[in-house]
């Protein structure tokens, strides 16, 4: 059984074949990096996955389930968590308002209309803990509008792993980092336990390389090359797409 | 937190004490208004600043609550049947308005429930067996609670009050709620929120029901303070005037569209016995507001006290000043 499986998968919009018969399974655990050049298709296959796009053929499947046909916020409640690539985040509410939205998005609380939200210790105290998981337990109170970009991004995982999800897509989580803040990244994705699978797109070969433990290159929304990391890295298709001809 | 309470106690004790103010019946139905419609704007704001949805059509709710009212009483009915079936059906029209305006978001949205609150204004003005038309409906009788008679403008005046302290109750209950924070989730970030397990529409679908009660009660307030409803009640003016309401005193605030309510109605009824173009005078208003305060008159003056205030204390602002400047995770002022 793989965790999350993908079965001919293909979207065009209009003329421009986007997706074009893509496969792809990921064992569950596993930790797999989906790499290409820029218009490569990745966060497209991101939005096929989670139900953000409709595919216009091909199957997605969850632990076996297909979810092909389920609203992307019901996926949400069947253990898929996602980030973005462009920090989308609620900028007027505190860290800890963010990271309580994300513990509210699967709690039949969420429909309560009469309780105070402030009042509710017990989400308050998971929340606490997720930003405590990514260091930033200390600075909940502060607007997330007086936060640096990798104190976002880091909200961003935490929100993600909050939901204590069975796979974890991350689009690009270092994109626009600091070498320093890429650091604290890469260590907060490392000690992600291993009963979570992880599927990370990354632009930058190099950058996630030793995190991941099979890669997948997509070029013009096909599948190119998948393996593992060396298997890949020494493939000359690799070196084609990435270096040119 | 306290100086906020602080300010609620002084408040309320402010209008119970005004009727015993100022005694003349002329003020005292002028307050009446203007709790009556920042009911209304109340409504408005639950979209317009916690959904991030700007409806132009709202009058439309508010009057086929009256409608609905003139025509129960009409056929023989007594006040409590009326305003329950007001109610119902305010909600049932709501549930239809919604389910055509939700369709989508931004420009269109509002281009959608602006039609919709015409076709009800024509509805109004042409289904002339159920409105009578352009002539209107007289409702003759107030309902008298608990053998408390609304007739005089006092009388009014407390039931009007008591009713917008429970429309208030229930909006600050509300916006501090799980529910009102995933209604601002899908205002800021309806994508993430869709991505975190939240059904966006469902939720915009709750405030669009409970932003149309209030339009309701309004409504209801309106057709009884008037003792008559005709489709000018109902007309674009009336839902642009709403609008502003919410908007000129501060979207996404509690207190806001009381403030608003306030300035639109005090310079129609006021300001207009002095200046013949009271339009303009409303107008000119707006533009300062846009101007000087483009969040809303409450945010703004709350944001110009504390520069005074630190001023007169004569130290720069730190971040955390900034940071209190907008409230989070509750009822904003």
């Amino acid at each position: 059984m793989s965790a999350l499986a993908v079965k001919t998968l293909s979207k065009s919009f209009g003329g421009l074949r986007v997706t074009t018969n893509v496969n792809l399974s990921v064992e569950p655990g596993e930790r797999r990096l989906i790499i290409g050049p820029n218009g490569a298709g990745k966060t497209t296959l991101f939005n096929l996955i989670t139900g953000e796009l409709a595919p216009d053929s091909g199957a997605v499947l969850l632990f076996d389930r297909n979810i092909t046909r389920t609203a992307s916020r019901k996926r949400a409640h069947l253990g898929m968590a996602r980030t973005y690539q462009i920090i989308t985040l609620f900028p007027r509410d505190t860290i800890l308002h963010n990271a309580m939205l994300a513990l509210l998005g699967l709690s039949t609380l969420r429909w309560n209309p009469f309780t105070r939200l402030s009042r509710q210790q017990h989400l308050m105290a998971r929340a606490r803990a997720a930003l405590g998981r990514v260091g930033l337990e200390h600075m909940a109170g502060r607007p997330l509008a007086e936060t640096s970009y990798g104190e976002k991004r880091r909200v961003e995982i935490a929100m993600a792993l909050a939901q204590e999800p069975r796979v974890l897509l991350l689009d690009e989580p270092f994109a626009g980092l600091s070498i320093d803040e890429r650091r604290d990244v890469r260590e907060l994705l490392k000690s992600i336990p291993r009963d979570v699978t992880v599927i990370m797109i990354e632009h930058d070969m190099d950058t996630a390389l030793d995190l991941v433990d099979r890669i997948t290159l997509l070029h013009f929304g096909e599948v190119i090359v998948e393996g593992t990391r060396a298997e890949v890295v020494a493939d000359p298709r690799t070196r084609e797409v990435y270096l040119g001809e | 937190m306290s100086s906020r309470r602080a300010a609620i106690v002084a408040g309320i004790v402010v209008l119970v004490a005004l009727p015993f103010v100022i005694s003349e019946d002329y003020y005292i139905n002028i307050a009446s208004q203007i709790l009556l419609y920042a009911i209304f704007a109340l409504g408005i704001d639950v979209l317009v600043g916690y959904a991030g949805l700007v409806s132009l059509g709202h009058a439309g709710l508010f009057g086929i609550a009256a409608y609905i009212v003139a025509n129960v009483l009409a056929a023989g009915y007594g006040h409590t049947v009326a305003i329950v079936a007001a109610l119902i059906g305010g909600l049932i029209a709501t549930a239809g308005f919604a389910a055509v305006a939700l369709r989508s978001v931004g420009i269109t949205f509002i281009m959608i429930t602006l039609a919709l609150g015409e076709i009800i204004w024509g509805l109004a003005y042409r289904w002339i067996s159920v409105t009578n038309g352009d002539n209107g409906i007289s409702v003759t009788t107030r309902p008298a609670p608990f053998g408390l008679s609304l007739a005089s403008p006092r009388g009014f005046y407390d039931a009007t009050l008591i009713v917008f302290l429970l429309a208030m109750a229930a909006m600050a209950i509300f916006v501090s709620s799980p529910l009102g924070a995933a209604l601002a989730g899908t205002r800021d970030q309806p994508r993430r929120m869709n991505a975190l397990g939240y059904h966006v529409w469902m939720i915009r679908f709750l405030a669009f029901l409970f932003s149309g009660f209030l339009s309701s009660v309004s409504g209801i307030l309106f057709v009884y303070y008037n003792e008559f409803i005709s489709p000018q009640a109902l007309a674009l003016p009336a839902s642009a005037a709403g609008l502003l309401m919410a908007i000129a005193g501060g979207a996404g605030t509690l207190f806001g569209p009381v403030v608003g309510s306030a300035l639109v109605v005090i310079v129609q009824n006021v300001v207009s016995a002095y200046i013949t173009r009271w339009n303009f005078m409303l107008g000119a208003i707006f533009v300062a507001i846009v101007v000087f305060m483009p969040e809303g008159l409450v945010p703004g003056s709350v944001r110009f006290g504390r520069a005074i205030w630190r001023a007169a204390r004569g130290r720069k602002p730190t971040p955390s000043d900034r940071a209190s400047a907008t409230p989070i995770g509750g009822p904003r002022l």
